[in-house]
């Protein structure tokens, strides 16, 4: 019933002919797009398909170079900086734009404190915010600093923000990537529910189950061109995805190959714990590639953390190669050859206003030259290298890192950790947040790894990646292992039992 | 994209390419020579541009020294009394004729500058780090001890060298020329081009920018953070010290009052350079370039005649928040 009043609805907002540019390459070309009211619009395409420009044209945060914008059927120009906000055109970032030491409270009313006689009317704020986030259904404390939240509390205050300032139209950029799946689905819940009071979303991921579960329509990009615009129920997960790559997705995982049973162990972890992690033993192989699923905040970063040497464990051993290494040694795992590629490519991976090769080299610059000096050329030969090996394609050479797509800066980042030439990988979240193609490239990469004899450890949240890639997956719950799967038990059903605490491993 | 159109293309990415915040220090500073030029014809001449160079040598050594520990993240503001006390200790060793030959008695006085230099450089450097105290608060601490040390060494008066054997022997130092080039300029150029080096051509250079651009990614990098901080402290230290080298033949005395305001001058000099205070971009001839401003600022206060020159903080601290705005919006540009 719903859908059939959607069909109808009204047009909320539209784009006519937009093209944008900047500083001289142009990342959209005459796009049409047009959101009804009370509808969940999915906005897809691979990394630098211009998604992201599309949504700052359609909320003021960047104008277009050409074409119109009309809200309610007029053409308008939208305020910059947010101000778009009055109009009811509401942001939810990528990444949260909350300051960590306010309260709910005080991030909800940020900027429109509602005062009375001069003093701030505390009360009322506090009830008015209580009465959003019920409304939600969400049991965030009202009175919470925004720094003691989970993830998706935060998420949902940002939501709430939205709905207090009685948004018409709130475009979400990946929400769900970092949402683990029964908040992704209570997330869902509340935006089918806002919806159906008449509030129209735009929704941008990646993720093709959850267009395809969530969403009415789809308009697909490619190259900053509008391809298409359909209802989803239409269309299936195979067809969005050709239509986003232009090309037909033959084998997104590569065939997997598995080690000998007696090859032998590079890297063996006994009952390792941190504050967190607890007792956590593992071994992985030659040539193999062990996966690390379970729920966000089961621990699995924190304990490869450890591994590591990033941080301090409290107890348990970690040898590499045979040989053990001091806690919180990062030098010495280094050496050994174990090397770890953080999930966090924009706050812990790269030098985002530096170039390619101080990034690349970072990690390794005692082989580009001696006594500390750098040899430039060296430097150049490894670039050249690595631009061959992981596919980086850049426009100018001078390019800093910021302004790369994600897919890659993905592979920026991965060609850096393999610049210091490990024999064990541990690849947290390889795919997060980046294209289709560029998954499928990676993918590659890391199955080549393993066939050359490297042992590889890949965590990941997405679970067709761990199930796709590895030949044996530790399932992680409140920082414990506590399953290990191998050949036909690594399926979704099983994997998700361990993780969501229905399952434990035999003893 | 039409040939015509990608070939204008790459000549607008071609002027892109400038870097504004790389160039504006030297375009200021060629502005400043024409202005200089209207105001005093005397002021181009090559004996006063010389004099103002020489004279700008104590702030842009120092500044070097503060480029290394901006571009890392850090602030030192206890170069000033630095000076003021490395001084005093330099010439209390000196007086107290511990030993008899002149020249190995400036030898010893020299390594013992620098090494105490390098020792307050690495006090700051420690307390920063392994005390993990905010440099500013940290360094404003060190400020007042360093300063209270010399007032009380000093009591409250001047240390003076007394022995004029070594006085004669140690004027040359900063009165004296190389090929002609005065030895207070050849050591900023010599000082500034090892820093250059470093900076720019060493791994440890790397690391500076890369601890002050995003320690994060630096320490997941496996690089020793804390140990590029502390080291960036020390080579400050290092420059105060060899600043100090320069100062004491000038005036063969000291005072509580040596090196006020130096710290103001110093962070200024590296700033108009080009240098992000925020860290992750250090450019040293840019800083040089800096303290070579701030002194031109003076010497054409000096002699235009129509500002006082009394009132020369107030132009440097103006400088400093100019320089600061100009940044910000060059930055926002590209």
């Amino acid at each position: 019933m719903v859908s059939e009043a959607n069909d109808a609805g009204a047009v909320v907002l539209s784009a006519r002919r937009i093209s944008k540019s900047f500083s001289g390459v142009q990342v959209l070309f005459s796009v049409n797009f047009e959101l009804r009211a009370g509808e969940i619009h999915a906005l897809m395409g691979e990394n630098g398909a211009g998604k992201s420009t599309l949504v700052k044209v359609l909320s003021g945060f960047e104008q277009p170079t050409s074409g119109e914008i009309l809200l309610d059927g007029k053409p308008i120009k939208l305020p910059p900086n947010g101000a778009a906000e009055a109009l009811g055109i509401v942001i939810i970032h990528q990444e949260f734009n909350l300051a960590e030491h306010l309260t709910v409270t005080e991030s909800l009313f940020l900027g429109r404190e509602v005062a009375r006689f001069g003093m701030l009317d505390r009360k009322h704020m506090r009830t008015e915010t209580r009465r959003v986030l019920d409304q939600l259904g969400s049991h965030v404390d009202e009175n919470a600093m925004i720094s003691s939240l989970s993830i998706a509390d935060k998420q949902m205050v940002e939501i709430a923000k939205a709905i207090s300032r009685d948004a018409r139209v709130v475009f979400m950029d990946e929400p769900t990537a970092v949402l683990s799946g029964e908040e992704t689905s209570f997330l869902f819940r509340q935006v089918r529910k806002l919806r159906d009071q008449g509030t129209s979303f735009v929704f941008v991921s990646h993720k093709l189950d959850e267009v395809m579960e969530l969403t009415d329509r789809v308009t697909v990009l490619r190259d900053g061109q509008w391809i298409k615009t359909s209802p989803t129920a239409i269309l299936d997960g195979e067809s969005i995805a050709q239509l986003m790559v232009g090309r037909e997705l033959s084998s997104l995982y590569p065939a997997k190959s598995e080690p000998d049973v007696d090859e032998k162990v590079m890297l063996s972890v006994q009952s390792l714990s941190t504050g967190y992690v607890k007792d956590a033993s593992f071994e992985v192989r030659k040539g193999e590639i062990l996966g690390f699923s379970g729920l966000i905040g089961s621990g699995r970063t924190e304990l490869m953390e450890a591994v590591a040497g990033l941080r301090l464990r409290h107890s348990g051993e970690v040898a590499i190669k045979g040989e053990t290494v001091l806690s919180g040694d990062v030098h010495a795992t280094n050496r050994c050859g174990l090397a770890y590629m953080t999930k966090d490519r924009k706050s812990k991976g790269l030098l985002l206003n530096s170039g390619l090769t101080a990034n690349l080299t970072l990690q390794s610059l005692d082989r580009h030259g001696k006594l500390g000096y750098l040899s430039p050329s060296s430097e150049a030969v490894a670039l050249e290298r690595a631009k061959r090996r992981f596919d980086i394609r850049v426009r100018d050479g001078s390019i800093v890192a910021r302004r790369m797509s994600g897919g890659n800066q993905q592979k920026l980042l991965l060609a850096k950790v393999m610049e210091t030439e490990p024999d064990i990988i541990i690849i947290d979240e390889p795919t997060r947040g980046i294209d289709v193609g560029t998954k499928q490239q990676i993918y590659h990469f890391i199955s080549a790894l393993a066939r050359d004899g490297k042992s590889i450890i890949v965590v990941s949240s997405e679970m067709p990646e761990i199930i796709g890639l590895c030949t044996r997956v530790a399932v992680m719950r409140e920082g414990r292992i506590v399953g290990m799967l191998e050949g036909d038990e690594i399926s979704e059903q099983e994997i998700m039992r361990y993780a969501a605490g229905l399952k434990k491993k035999a003893a | 994209m039409s040939v015509n159109e990608e070939a204008r293309d790459i000549r607008r990415r071609s002027w892109r390419d400038v870097d504004l915040r790389a160039v504006a220090p030297f375009a200021a500073l060629a502005l400043l020579l024409v202005v200089g030029a209207l105001v005093n014809p005397n002021f181009i001449g090559m004996t006063n541009l010389a004099n103002v160079a020489t004279r700008s040598a104590f702030i842009a050594i120092i500044a070097v020294g503060a480029t290394f520990v901006i571009s890392s993240g850090d602030l030192d503001l206890s170069v000033g009394s630095m000076v003021a006390f490395v001084a005093s200790v330099m010439i209390l060793f000196m007086n107290s004729g511990v030993i008899a030959d002149p020249a190995l008695m400036l030898t010893a006085a020299v390594v013992f500058a620098v090494f105490v230099g390098g020792a307050c450089g690495l006090a700051n450097g420690l307390i920063t780090t392994v005390g993990r105290i905010e440099p500013f608060i940290a360094t404003l601490g060190t400020m007042g001890i360093y300063r209270g040390l010399t007032t009380w060494l000093s009591q409250g008066g001047a240390i003076t060298l007394r022995e004029p054997e070594l006085q004669a022997l140690y004027r040359p130092a900063y009165f004296g020329s190389i090929l002609g080039v005065p030895v207070p300029i050849a050591v900023i150029l010599l000082v500034t081009g090892i820093a250059a080096f470093v900076l720019y051509r060493t791994r440890y250079g790397r690391h500076v920018v890369a601890v002050g651009s995003n320690s994060d990614v630096a320490r997941y990098s496996g690089i020793a953070v804390n140990r590029v901080r502390t080291i960036a402290f020390v080579i400050q230290g290092l420059c105060v010290a060899i600043a100090v080298l320069l100062y004491v033949p000038r005036l063969g005395s000291t005072s509580a009052t040596t090196g006020i305001l130096w710290e103001l001058q110093a962070i200024t000099a590296v700033v108009v350079g080009g240098t992000a205070l925020k860290g992750g971009a250090g450019r040293v001839w840019g800083t040089i370039c800096g303290a070579f401003i701030l002194e031109l600022v003076g010497n054409i206060m000096l002699l235009s005649n129509f500002i006082s020159e009394y009132l020369i903080g107030a132009i440097q601290g103006s400088i400093i928040i100019i320089a600061m705005l100009v940044q910000r919006s060059l930055v926002r540009k590209s």
